[in-house]
């Protein structure tokens, strides 16, 4: 089967979830290689976001199965998925509000894997924390990583969400609309970051609503609507796409 | 024309507060940090020798005190890990039961059947509340209602461990310097090391639990293992009270389960603040002395003490220590205007 050669990275089989009726992701099967930029785009309530959850185990799927680097992974807990290698950021930020932006690292760089990768004892993992915000772009020297999170602007609390994911050291990178709720000069400064890490061969799933930006990194792109993969190619495949304009402009056909 | 006053604040904690090299920049800083840690570590330590004074009474008075504060300490760390617990009773219960029983039929000394009971009686909570530690909130607060009451019935119904009677004339403690000093180091002890977990690297995990648990989980790390590990901690504070008050009324019995010991160290940790693990030490340290004065006015006794507890809830919302704690740090007076 191709999808679980050596290449790639996660496959994702005939993957199905409903949430009472309602069918939120329908048979989706995809796969990433290794160190590619998969965008996942589609109109609101076409599964992205369930997608994602059911990669990462915040949700079980119905049926189909989640492949990560050879080993089924479908159902197991969200922090053994993160333990093997994907993380994820929510669309919906959770940052630890009282503590100041720092010290929300601390959490994931406590965990078993980075213990594991990088070791680490107290006071150092602070300093580690620090380096992980200049990395996502929180001025070093400035008071903002000092600042507790709840004092902090949406774009840094987003980009804390990805810090978060960069300190686990994962191999997979799922970044849930990273850039919503962001100013088109927060964007502007996210983008080099996903670029460089896109560089630097991690493996990385943007689900996105800003398709200009996405469109810019994307190797690959797959279209969602009402939980249906309609359309897996290259950025100019999927543009050209009927079905996908179908989906965003509604077509003759359905009136 | 007359002269006008304004309320100035200054906030003279501010330089020792930021945990930066100030702190150590005199010995008035030093001395301001340290005075509110040792000045109760101090009174508690002497209290015993001042026998004399207060009374063997009132010495009694702080044992028990002690254990309740020992209690709240437990649920203070639970809720930590946001585990709203109203079943400290269990971990009580259990302690209690295992050193009775271990002293009963083996006859088991005071030093190997009260560290026994202390583990044991964790373990024992640990594991019970092991397939309920998914539950959040009110669900897991049912739960821990529960567990205490049934393992009561379940002893009053199958006879065993004494069944309703108890098991009496268990040993006595050694002397009553042993009997007065123990519970107060052992709150210390436990005061201090609580403190020290929930400010540690460790501690923020259990915090980070608390506050929202999906992002800890989507940090790789298990929740599951550490809000065991909590409970664990938790129980060996709670288990212990259970197991030194076991010896020390050489009596354990079904009250051991009883609902005083799941709702009193709650009332104390709000009274005095939750998660300072000083609150509620503080709350234990004003509620038990405070219901034993209370004696002399007889049946009124629980309308006095439930007044008191109300004016205090509601005007101090936020718990005492909280507001001892800001007051402390935020110096008023009154200056002139105009």
């Amino acid at each position: 089967m191709d999808s679980t050669d050596d290449q790639s990275a996660l496959s994702v089989v005939d993957i199905k979830k409903s949430f009472g009726g309602l069918i939120a992701v329908d048979a989706v099967s995809l796969s990433v290689q290794k160190g590619e930029l998969l965008g996942i785009i589609g109109p609101n309530g076409s599964g992205k976001t369930t997608l994602v959850n059911l990669i990462t185990g915040f949700v079980r799927p119905d049926s189909g199965r989640v492949i990560f680097k050879g080993s089924d992974i479908t159902g197991k807990m969200p922090y053994k998925i993160a333990e093997l290698g994907i993380s994820r950021t929510f669309q919906l930020v959770k940052p630890f509000y009282q503590l100041p932006a720092f010290k929300n690292l601390i959490i994931p760089l406590y965990s078993p894997r980075v213990k594991r990768l990088r070791g680490g004892k107290y006071g150092e993992r602070d300093d580690v924390a620090i380096d992980l915000l200049e990395e996502v772009g929180f001025e070093r020297d400035s008071y903002v990583p000092y600042k507790v999170a709840s004092s902090l602007p949406h774009g840094y609390l987003k980009r804390l969400e990805l810090a978060r994911c960069l300190a686990l050291r994962s191999e997979l990178l799922i970044l849930d609309e990273l850039f919503s709720g962001m100013s088109m000069s927060e964007v502007a400064s996210t983008m080099p970051i996903i670029e460089r890490l896109h560089e630097e061969g991690l493996t990385i799933i943007m689900v996105e609503h800003r398709l200009r930006e996405l469109f810019r990194v994307a190797d690959r792109v797959i279209v969602l609507n009402y939980g249906r993969k309609i359309a897996d190619g290259s950025v100019k495949e999927v543009m050209e796409s009927e079905a996908v304009k179908a989906a965003y402009l509604g077509s003759e056909a359905e009136g | 024309m007359a002269v006008h006053y304004r309320k100035e604040r200054l906030d003279r904690g501010i330089k020792a507060r930021c945990e930066d090299i100030f702190a150590l920049a005199s010995h008035r800083e030093m001395l301001y940090l340290l005075l509110p840690r040792v000045v109760p570590v101090i009174v508690l330590l002497s209290f015993p020798l001042l026998k004399g004074v207060v009374g063997l009474y009132w010495e009694k008075v702080v044992v028990i005190t002690c254990a309740i504060a020992l209690l709240s300490l437990s649920w203070d760390l639970m809720a930590s890990v946001g585990l709203v617990s109203l079943g400290q009773a269990l971990f009580f219960g259990a302690g209690s039961y295992i050193t009775g029983s271990l002293n009963h039929a083996f006859g088991w000394p005071y030093f190997l059947t009260i560290p026994c009971g202390t583990v044991g009686g964790a373990l024992f909570c640990a594991l019970l509340l092991l397939p309920v530690l998914r539950l959040r909130g009110v669900y897991f607060a049912i739960v821990t209602l529960t567990l205490p009451l049934l393992l009561t019935r379940f002893i009053e119904a199958s006879k065993i461990l004494g069944g309703n009677e108890g098991l009496s004339s268990l040993s006595p403690l050694p002397n009553l310097w042993f009997e007065l000093y123990v519970p107060v180091l052992a709150l210390l002890v436990c005061l201090f090391a609580f403190r020290r977990l929930i400010n540690d690297d460790y501690g923020l995990v259990l915090q980070g639990i608390r506050d929202n648990d999906l992002a800890v989980m989507s940090g790789a790390i298990n929740i599951y293992q550490f809000k065991a590990q909590a409970v664990f901690i938790a129980g060996l504070a709670g288990s212990f009270a259970g197991a030194f008050m076991t010896h020390y009324y050489q009596f354990v019995g079904m009250p051991a389960f009883a609902l005083d010991y799941s709702i009193l160290p709650l009332t104390c940790a709000v009274l005095g603040g939750v998660g300072t693990f000083a609150g509620p030490t503080l709350g234990a340290f004003i509620l038990v002395p405070l219901s034993e004065a209370l004696r002399a006015f007889g049946t009124l006794r629980v309308v006095f003490y439930s007044a008191i507890l109300i004016i205090c809830i509601v005007g101090l919302p936020e718990g005492i220590f909280h507001y001892f704690q800001r007051k402390y740090h935020q110096f008023e007076r009154k200056v002139e205007v105009g």
